[in-house]
């Protein structure tokens, strides 16, 4: 990728690293670096596809715009923040990551992330593995049921959708509705047993976000938004994520 | 939703604190005693969105206690670095679906390495990305060793773990403390 020595050109263009410090509060901090290398050190992502935090953050601040957009390193760094963690100066190289994610075209994004984004946005779940409204009622309340049945100990145990008042809104991720139900029955269990007063979301109750990890802003927002409209409908106080 | 400026009127929080809470409270009455001759060891991972990214060291100290209460504190061996200096496993940004799956086991090997490097028989990842990554490091470099949700050990050491609620536990507690076993499918 940046073999061989890197020829500066002549006069200053407007590079890509000059619009994302103009979103990011600071700028990001992105003109910042004092290339000590503390980010690549403790970074897992330090020598997938040849590249590493802080080789991506001086390619970008030398306007090499088309070598980072080509590179796929961006759909490697996992953006855990471990780099702004670490750096004396706290430059913000994860947003940089976000924002070169947005570069391709839509349909060039990882096939992967784009289905999972695109199922999302099907129906009112926000379930990256499509399931429905109708589907989640329908396993939740098969599942409640029978284990009430089976564990006469938990024979009053809920597990409330769309309950009005409840204190907390739990998200749920899709994983355990669609493949595997008898997982979602432990932390049943555990709000029982602590009396809490809960519900999930017919809407927005799937807890992934795929439209997000697609660097695709309008549909993560219309994401969150689908979530956070059911919570804020029902009047829950708390917004519980949970594992 | 700050991104978005969208309104709400509820507070984010993670269950973490909410387990500890419990406890704390005595709602929750685990105990460590299934674990007293068996001394299964266990470490954790502290997920990088939850800790490092929203609630700091605080909500690492609720998660181990959290471990430590349902484990036994002499069978909590803490992972190198940790807390909000912890490593990445790769599971996190998109990386399970992006396709790049050799790069990301790659990734993961340092995480691979860390688990093993603490001696413990099992990996508690209270996150789904992290649970999908650290569960296929561990096929995939040869650790075979479990990787299971909080939830599982909580209602294990209450008791009230069902035969059919042990899917990530492996072969040495699926016969432990088994709440109506009569209803095993």
């Amino acid at each position: 990728m940046a073999d061989g020595v890197v020829k500066l050109g002549g006069k200053k263009q407007s590079i890509f690293i000059d619009k994302v410090k103009e979103i990011l509060p600071e700028g990001g901090n992105l003109n910042l670096c004092l290339t000590c290398g503390a980010c690549s050190s403790g970074c897992p992502a330090t020598g997938l596809d040849g590249m590493d935090p802080r080789k991506f953050l001086r390619m970008a601040a030398f306007g090499m715009d088309e070598e980072i957009k080509k590179s796929d390193w961006p759909w490697m760094c996992t953006m855990c923040q471990r780099c702004v963690y670490v750096c004396p100066m706290k430059i913000d190289i994860p947003q940089l990551v976000y924002n070169v994610r947005a570069l391709r075209p839509r349909e060039d994004r990882p096939k992967g992330i784009l289905g999972s984004c695109d199922m999302a946005l099907r129906n009112e779940s926000t379930s990256a593995m499509g399931a429905s409204p109708d589907d989640f009622i329908f396993v939740v309340g098969d599942v409640l049921e029978e284990y009430r049945e089976a564990q006469p100990e938990f024979a009053d145990m809920q597990a409330p959708i769309d309950k009005e008042g409840a204190e907390f809104f739990l998200n749920q991720n899709s994983r355990e509705p669609v493949t595997e139900p008898d997982e979602m029955v432990p932390l049943w269990k555990i709000l029982h047993l602590a009396g809490v007063d809960w519900t999930y979301g017919s809407h927005g109750w799937a807890g992934e976000n795929y439209c997000m990890f697609l660097s695709d802003n309008e549909a993560w927002e219309h994401i969150t938004r689908t979530t956070v409209n059911q919570a804020n409908k029902l009047g829950s106080k708390i917004f519980l994520n949970t594992e | 939703m700050k991104k978005f400026n969208l309104e709400h009127n509820f507070e984010i929080k993670n269950i973490y604190e909410y387990y500890a809470t419990w406890i704390r409270e005595g709602k929750l009455k685990v105990n460590s005693d299934w674990n007293k001759d068996l001394k299964i060891k266990f470490t954790v991972q502290d997920p990088c969105q939850i800790v490092r990214k929203s609630y700091g060291d605080a909500i690492a100290e609720d998660l181990r206690f959290v471990v430590k209460s349902v484990v036994g504190e002499e069978n909590f061996i803490d992972m190198q670095p940790n807390r909000s200096n912890n490593y990445c496993c790769g599971g996190g940004g998109g990386f399970l679906q992006s396709g790049f799956k050799e790069d990301r086991l790659e990734f993961g090997r340092i995480k691979d390495e860390q688990i093993k490097a603490t001696g413990a028989d099992y990996c508690i990842a209270g996150c789904h990305n992290c649970h999908a990554q650290i569960h296929e490091l561990s096929e995939h470099y040869g650790g075979n060793y479990p990787v299971v949700h909080m939830w599982t050990l909580i209602c294990l050491s209450l008791g009230i773990l069902g035969p059919n609620e042990r899917e990530y536990l492996g072969d040495d507690l699926k016969e432990v403390n088994v709440f109506h076993p009569e209803t095993a499918m």
